[in-house]
């Protein structure tokens, strides 16, 4: 495996019928490195957590993730290598409305034999599933018996967490997971991602408008310092 | 506990409870309705196929063979002619028929129509699975005002053995028409047989010459009241002429030839009708009917599959985020595909679960009301391989059905990427 997780070079990616929106010539992000991505709401973002994840085909470029080549990759490829080594966390609403909260969690296990065969060594998916939440902090029964719609945003995002986690995925992908948490919450999130980030040796890509989370983080990027048709469409 | 794509479709069911019910009702319905043609129709052909067994042949004055079989069997609809009893008595000797039942109608009771025959009638007349007729009360007719009177006349009058009872000329209401110097008495109670036997009044042919004695025009002479019984006893009472004849046979692979022979040498024109050929002949004039209820009925169901569609397609735009975030934990687009298609199959296979049950329900409590009530007996509505084969068309349509809201919600995530743009 490569040491690079992700290693982006010459990416272009427009939406239909719309100016380009990414032009990226070199990104890359090493194993186990913690990154803050910082960018302004519009300024694709999110586009770009899509592209690495592989829901999204760029235009032209390269996109290696893990040492697979995404752009090479039919789509069920590309599911295969998220499924199987990717763990992503989104502003809200992470949750499936009707599964339980431990459900939501080992919910990747049932896409990935190798998530799966990863928590059965770990003693069982219920088990690793819970164990995470307890390391989040969300270890009180009667807050798991609960339906998912009913917790709190804070708790939501924590157990948006343990679900990326579980099964040692490789990279784990946050877009802006804190936008909707008041401070205390958000500095009490971000620091548990990272021990339990850093406890599994997955990179992190954390990508968030609030540039003051940055010196939270091992690295800290602007996305238009590295995209230059957003820079462009900025200028005009 | 992990949950499989079926879990995930169950749950996602039952979180959309309300709509998830509605719909499945709807099929259900729909599935209970077509079953329930299905399974009426098949009572009624079995009913109407079990009226009469083992006569080999009606005998009657020449008309149409649905016409004979009406009035013979059915007690619908009256004889245009009768046959006269010379030509019985031919019939009646020849040497290839075993047995022969002569009836006489034309006469009723309160409605009911009451048939003049002799013993052989109780002795051959067979019915569903060539069961003879039984008494419930009493024995067959003996003196010449005896009368023997079907379940549903016993049931729905409230007569029993020594019942008096005064029959009616023709088939209007009573009054001017009865025959009220000539009283029956009721000698014997027939156990219920599902069929026009239940609602008939039997008494002996001599019975209903004496009745008409003085009615030779058609009507009372006023002569007639000044015939006393005793005299009547005393008349000859053989009938002149009888409606039709049932004919058991001694060898039943003659029926063909015996036939042309009732049709062609006879002294008299007759026709001879085969009761099974003749009911499947009626039964294809009533059966275009019942198909096209069928046909309804089945358009139905395409109507409740319409609403699973309805129920699905209007509820993935608010489940677009939870299609991306299946996608997000590595879902593939097959994933939502199944999802989807599993969804409408399960409303689908629950809603035909629901109707198959509801309907065998529905005819278990509604065969001893119809049964007592009407005569009507179900036969052949319980549980069957057309109700399975329902359940499975009924499933594998809504699956089928699922898949374009499937494409959709395909199409959608695809796009989406990982978040969604509300």
């Amino acid at each position: 495996m490569s040491a690079l997780v992700v290693d982006i070079a010459d990416l272009d990616f427009a939406w239909p019928g719309e100016p380009p929106l990414l032009g990226i010539p070199r990104f890359q992000l090493d194993a186990g490195e913690r990154l803050f991505l910082r960018g302004a709401s519009g300024s694709g973002k999110s586009t770009l957590l899509g592209l690495i994840a592989g829901v999204l085909e760029a235009q032209s470029g390269k996109i290696d993730v893990l040492g697979h080549d995404m752009m090479q990759l039919a789509g069920g490829g590309r599911d295969k290598v998220r499924a199987d080594h990717l763990g992503v966390i989104f502003q809200l609403f992470n949750l499936v409305p009707y599964l339980s909260v431990v459900q939501n969690v080992i919910l990747p296990c049932r896409f990935s034999r190798r998530r799966q065969s990863e928590v059965n060594a770990a003693g069982g998916a219920d088990r690793e599933a819970r164990r995470l939440l307890a390391q989040l902090g969300l270890d009180d029964p009667s807050l798991l018996s609960r339906n998912v719609t009913d917790l709190s945003v804070g708790q939501q995002q924590r157990v948006a967490a343990a679900r990326a986690l579980i099964g040692n995925p490789s990279l784990i992908i946050a877009d802006e997971p804190t936008s909707a948490l008041d401070a205390d919450s958000r500095d009490r999130f971000i620091s548990l991602l990272s021990n339990e980030v850093q406890k599994t040796g997955a990179a992190l890509l954390f990508v968030s408008h609030d540039g003051g989370l940055a010196k939270l983080f091992d690295r800290a990027l602007d996305l238009s310092e590295i995209n230059q048709s957003g820079r462009l469409a900025g200028a005009a | 506990m992990g949950v499989s794509i079926f879990g995930l479709a169950w749950r996602s069911l039952m979180n959309r409870k309300v709509s998830a019910l509605l719909t499945v009702i709807a099929i259900a319905l729909s599935v209970a309705l077509f079953l329930g043609v299905e399974k009426a129709r098949n009572a009624a052909k079995s009913g109407f196929d079990n009226t009469i067994s083992g006569t080999d042949l009606i005998v009657g004055a020449p008309s149409g063979q649905i016409n004979l079989l009406l009035y013979s069997v059915f007690r619908l609809g009256n004889a245009t002619a009768e046959i006269s009893w010379q030509a019985y008595e031919e019939l009646d000797a020849r040497s290839d028929v075993d047995w022969t039942v002569p009836i006489s109608l034309g006469d009723s009771h309160r409605g009911y129509r009451v048939l003049g025959t002799t013993d052989a009638y109780f002795e051959h007349y067979r019915y569903g699975q060539k069961q003879p007729l039984a008494f419930s009360a009493g024995d067959p007719f003996n003196d010449l005002f005896d009368a023997v009177i079907g379940a549903d006349v016993a049931d729905k009058l409230g007569y029993e053995i020594g019942t008096p009872l005064v029959l009616t000329h023709g088939l209007g209401a009573g009054g001017l028409n009865d025959h009220d110097n000539r009283p029956f008495r009721v000698v014997g109670v027939l156990r219920p047989t599902g069929t026009p036997v239940d609602q008939t009044i039997h008494i002996s042919l001599e019975g209903i010459t004496a009745i008409h004695v003085g009615w030779e025009s058609g009507a009372r002479n006023p002569l007639a009241n000044a015939i006393t019984e005793e005299m009547i006893r005393g008349f000859d009472l053989t009938p002149k002429t009888v409606t039709a004849v049932f004919v058991g046979l001694q060898n039943r692979a003659s029926v063909l030839r015996t036939r042309r022979d009732i049709n062609t040498i006879m002294s008299e024109p007759l026709m001879a009708i085969i009761p099974g050929q003749a009911l499947a002949e009626l039964w294809q004039v009533m059966g275009t009917a019942e198909r096209v209820l069928l046909a309804v009925s089945a358009f139905v169901i395409a109507v409740g599959l319409v609403s699973i569609l309805t129920s699905i397609l209007t509820s993935l735009n608010e489940r677009r985020r939870e299609m991306s975030i299946l996608r997000a934990t590595g879902a593939r687009p097959g994933h939502i595909f199944a999802l989807l298609i599993l969804e409408a199959a399960v409303l689908g296979f629950v809603g035909a679960i629901v109707g198959a049950v509801m309907i065998q329900i529905i005819f278990t409590i509604a065969a001893p009301v119809l049964s007592s009530q009407y005569g009507i007996a179900l036969i052949g509505t319980g549980p069957s391989l057309v109700d399975l084969y329902t359940i499975v068309a009924v499933t594998f349509a809504a699956l089928f059905l699922g898949i374009w809201p499937a494409i959709t919600a395909l199409r959608r995530s695809l796009a989406d990427g990982l978040t969604v743009k509300v």
